[in-house]
């Protein structure tokens, strides 16, 4: 099983013209079941999109899920796929890719699945820095069981299993993600398309675990959660776009920005108090990861919601590891010889 | 070499007579930190290589370091060696070595009318006598009566023997062990090179350790050969054992080597994804050292991510192995019912231990044959093999990847602790010998659907990712017959929890006519499975010794069973069915096969005595 690998680096642009693929052949036979007006749609579009882009063939490609709504994603698409069990995407897919590390493997999770039941897969699979491009849907709501609270809902929320409202704290995945030491965070909105296709596109050619938590609406079972600040005529003023290297601004006439107090970050008019200087400017590839942390805290309607890469770091890959582990010690030892191997250790010949 | 000296052959040079016995069974015990396991290893390793049968029990406590002195601290190591066929421990001790109080307390009641115990004298002091909770000495006491009690002050001599080393008093009592060794080794006639070897490869960095350990061995040989407590030391032929290149080998290892041997003969990469877990550790800690052979092994964050690697790098085209113990199957249930849905090979070995719960993590119990048969949601059939003897777990690692390669499959192997940490001299194969395991990939875009199946094995294909035109999608819902696409639809689903069904129940068309120790019928037949069959076969010798018509079989297959079982009772007048758990193994014979059976068992964390089995059988003819 030895496959051509396509790394993915800038000089190989013309592989990429080579592949011919486009946004069809990643199109799958099956009828996607997901309710009308999901906002999974809209990232599974931007997904099929995307990948032509990445210069890597077809048959390269693995979706690994768990399960819940946004699992069913890998039947959808027209390339090996994986739809597991619930919350363990994270380790099939580092079986997967430990075992070819020249596939594309990507895992498709929820909140649920992600953060509750697969809460601890999710963070080894960020903390030994796999290879995977883990996308996150999260709807605040368990929709494919009818409605009952997610590990990201709201204190108080009210839904089939919580008639009184929710007394969880909700976790917050970001942080959960750059606790774990990822090396690639980052936040997308489903309705937001154009910004969605380019964090996955960039995500995806992260080499690492990257980590995109995209804001879905689940209109059957939580319908509008985040349109406080999706909602087209309120993004400008509610939603921060990240860009490294550039000053946080937002507002229509970019006329607000983040400044930070003490430790404290701050929303700011740029006018007669703040000028431009004032503000923090984004970051992405500190190699501490406390800028990236304070983000993730800008809660809304205080703060705009921060959406964009959080945080991008090199750091050496998992099966890249454990691949030069095993040539160091051919190369050291030699390679294995079966016959040599049986007859090792204390042996004696019976005549 | 500084270890080179007159004493390295010393067979032929001693004065004392020396008495041909044909086999004896010896005990380490002491406390945990005193080095029985190494002690016993090192007798094994040298008696082995001396060319005896043998086979061995280490039992050690499930704390790393109970309190010094106390009876939970006592970890043992029994040894059965001799010039015939041994296939057992030894239900009883001839010898025991205690090292302290407790050791004593513990063990006594195993040894055998009349056998000797070598004591530590210097250790029934006051307060571990107190420790181990005696009122008076028993060396004193007249409690030993009836047995050989040899009383050497173990800790005093070894001092002495070490004084020149260097080392405190403190380190230097850490030798006492190989003194004790190396008065057994007089005792048992047995060279002392190879421990020297061990202890030069060992501490060569450590030049005062190295001596020391040295000394120890040496003035505990000297000591036996010299001091007229020994009268006589015995002698015990090399076994005729079957001709060929021999190794010992520990279930856990041959586990390990088996895998890689699977790699090596499947052409594919070996995955092994495991949690850390008494008592399959070691099978981790093995092929992890393997890294020459391309072997990957995963420390997973937990049971299920082990199993869900694995399972991963078989549906990537890798050889997926898990290793565990009952604990931890319990959790990878459910990835092994996805197993059986997608159809992928996948071993899981469980080393299987005392339970329920986390039970006895350190004592051996056959008590998961429910569990690797049953224990799953869904109508979820896997085929269960089981290893009989330590050396018999590298054939059947074969066996259970042949298994998962060809049906596509996950096949569930058991062995046990006893099999997992107990040894035996294990034949070397030559590469001829061992089975070709390369099962081919699908690669055909014209014809490929994903659940089509080979109309013999009813296997689907082994499509991989990074093979172009066979992209697929697999998963654990429910899928429709040949295409693989989710499908509810009622009809399918009956048919497709049939084909699964059918597809293990046809394994049985490779299982090899069952063997049948004695004659092919008679009064009594005995079955057993797993590590229970040195000792059901010993029985079943003895039995026949004194005249009965009894006969054994042993089960590997155990699903499917091996379709010749219900021709093979039915030529018997009574069958027993010995395990260690409650009647698991018996109550599937009577549930599959109608098999009306007498249930021989056990469940105190121990192997069978050939004794007891023999009584419940004679109980009843
Ligand atoms: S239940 Fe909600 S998340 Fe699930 S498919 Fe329907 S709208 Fe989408």
């Amino acid at each position: 099983m030895k496959l051509k690998g396509i790394q993915m680096t800038a000089n190989q642009s013309s592989e990429m013209i080579d592949l011919k693929l486009d946004r069809k052949d990643f199109v799958s036979d099956q009828e996607v079941r997901w309710c009308p007006g999901c906002g999974d749609y809209s990232i599974l579009a931007q997904m099929q999109k995307m990948v032509p882009n990445l210069g890597v063939p077809r048959e390269n490609f693995v979706f690994i899920s768990g399960i819940g709504c946004s699992s069913r994603f890998p039947y959808y698409m027209n390339t090996y796929g994986f739809h597991s069990i619930h919350g363990r995407a994270p380790a099939v897919a580092t079986g997967v890719k430990l075992a070819n590390p020249d596939l594309k493997v990507f895992v498709v999770t929820g909140d649920g699945d992600g953060l509750s039941i697969g809460g601890n897969h999710l963070i080894h699979a960020i903390r030994r820095n796999v290879d995977l491009n883990i996308i996150l849907f999260n709807n605040r709501i368990y929709g494919l069981t009818k409605g009952q609270f997610s590990p990201t809902s709201e204190m108080g929320k009210k839904t089939k299993s919580t008639p009184y409202g929710s007394i969880d704290n909700p976790i917050n995945p970001l942080c959960v993600a750059i606790a774990a030491e990822a090396t690639f965070v980052a936040r997308a909105i489903d309705i937001d398309t154009k910004h969605l296709g380019e964090t996955l596109e960039r995500a995806a050619n992260h080499r690492g675990t990257s980590f995109v938590e995209v804001y879905q609406n689940c209109n059957i079972f939580n319908d509008g959660a985040f349109n406080d600040f999706t909602e087209r005529t309120k993004r400008a003023d509610q939603v921060l776009y990240l860009e490294d290297g550039k000053p946080m601004r937002f507002g229509k006439d970019l006329e607000k920005g983040i400044a930070i107090q003490g430790f404290s970050p701050e929303v700011v008019e740029i006018g007669e108090n703040y000028s431009i200087e004032d503000l923090l400017i984004h970051n992405e590839s500190l190699s501490e990861p406390t800028l990236a942390y304070l983000l993730t805290r800008l809660h809304f309607p205080e703060f705009p919601v921060p959406v964009g890469v959080f945080r991008n770091v090199e750091k050496p890959e998992y099966s890249d590891l454990c691949r030069d582990q095993i040539h160091a010690a051919q190369e050291k030892e030699g390679k294995g010889n079966l016959e040599k191997l049986l007859n090792s250790g204390d042996t004696w010949t019976v005549s | 070499m500084s270890t080179e000296t007159e004493l390295s052959t010393p067979t032929m040079e001693t004065q004392k007579p020396t008495v041909e016995i044909q086999s004896a069974v010896i005990r380490f015990a002491g406390d945990s930190g005193d080095g029985m396991q190494l002690t016993g290893t090192q007798f094994t390793n040298t008696t082995a290589v001396f060319g005896n049968d043998i086979s061995t029990l280490p039992d050690f406590p499930a704390e790393i370091r109970a309190p010094a002195g106390s009876l939970p601290g006592v970890s043992g190591f029994q040894i059965n060696f001799g010039s015939q066929e041994i296939r057992t421990p030894g239900d009883r001790p001839d010898v025991l070595v205690a090292m302290n109080p407790a050791a004593l307390k513990v063990n006594l009641a195993d040894l055998v009318e009349g056998g000797t115990v070598i004591v530590n004298e210097d250790s029934f002091q006051a307060s571990n006598l107190d420790k181990a909770g005696y009122e008076s000495n028993p060396l004193d006491d007249g409690s030993l009566e009836g047995y050989r009690v040899i009383r050497i002050p173990l800790t005093t001599l070894t001092l002495n023997a070490i004084k020149d080393t260097g080392l405190d008093r403190k380190q230097g009592q850490r030798c006492k062990n190989f003194f004790a060794l190396g008065v057994v080794y007089w005792m048992y006639d047995r060279p002392l090179d190879h421990t020297l070897n061990w202890i030069q490869s060992k501490f060569g960095r450590n030049p005062a350790v190295l001596e020391a350990n040295t000394a120890a061995l040496k003035h505990g040989f000297n000591y036996a050969e010299t001091t007229e407590i020994f009268t006589t030391h015995y002698s015990i032929r090399k076994a005729s054992l079957a001709p060929g290149k021999y190794r010992n080998l520990t279930g856990n290892q041959a586990i390990a080597l088996g895998a890689v041997t699977a790699m090596e003969k499947s052409g594919r990469e070996l995955f092994y994804g495991s949690y850390p877990i008494t008592p399959a550790s070691e099978i981790l800690q093995e092929l992890s050292r393997y890294k020459k052979f391309g072997v990957k092994t995963f420390q997973a964050e937990d049971e299920i991510a082990a199993i869900g690697a694995a399972l991963g790098a078989s549906f990537a085209g890798g050889i997926g192995l898990t290793g565990t113990s009952g604990p931890g199957v319990a959790l990878k249930g459910e990835f092994i019912g996805l197993a059986v849905m997608t159809e992928l090979p996948l071993v899981i070995v469980n080393i299987q231990r005392g339970g329920p719960s986390t039970g006895l993590p350190t004592k051996t119990e056959q008590s998961d044959l429910f569990q690797a048969i049953y224990g799953r949601n869904g109508e979820c059939p896997v085929p269960v093999i089981a290893a009989c003897s330590p050396g018999d777990c590298f054939w059947s690692v074969l066996e259970a990847f042949r298994i998962a390669m060809k049906y596509m499959t996950p096949v569930m192997l058991l062995s046990d602790g006893y099999l997992a940490n107990g040894s035996e001299p294990w034949r070397i194969p030559s590469l001829e010998d061992l089975p070709d395991l390369s099962f081919p990939n699908a690669t055909d875009q014209d014809t490929f659907q994903p659940y089509a199946r080979d109309e013999k094995t009813l296997s689907r294909p082994w499509a991989i990712p990074g093979t172009p035109g066979l992209e697929h999608r697999i998963g654990g819902l429910e899928k429709q017959h040949l295409t693989g696409n989710v499908s509810y639809d009622p009809q399918n689903h009956d048919n497709m929890v049939r084909l699964r069904a059918k597809k293990v129940a046809g394994i049985a068309q490779d299982i090899p006519p069952t063997e049948i120790y004695g004659d092919p019928e008679g009064d009594a037949l005995i079955v057993g499975w797993g590590g229970t069959r040195g000792a059901i076969t010993s029985a079943t010798e003895q039995l026949r010794a004194k005249g009965l018509a009894v006969s054994s079989i042993h089960i590997r297959h155990i699903n499917p069973l091996p379709p010749d079982l219900t021709d093979i009772f039915s030529r018997f007048k009574k069958v027993f069915v010995a395990e260690i758990n409650l009647g698991q193994l018996w109550t599937y014979l009577r549930a599959t096969l109608l098999l009306d059976s007498i249930s021989i068992n056990q469940v105190r964390g121990k192997p069978f005595m050939i004794q007891e089995i023999m009584k419940k059988v004679e109980e009843q003819l």
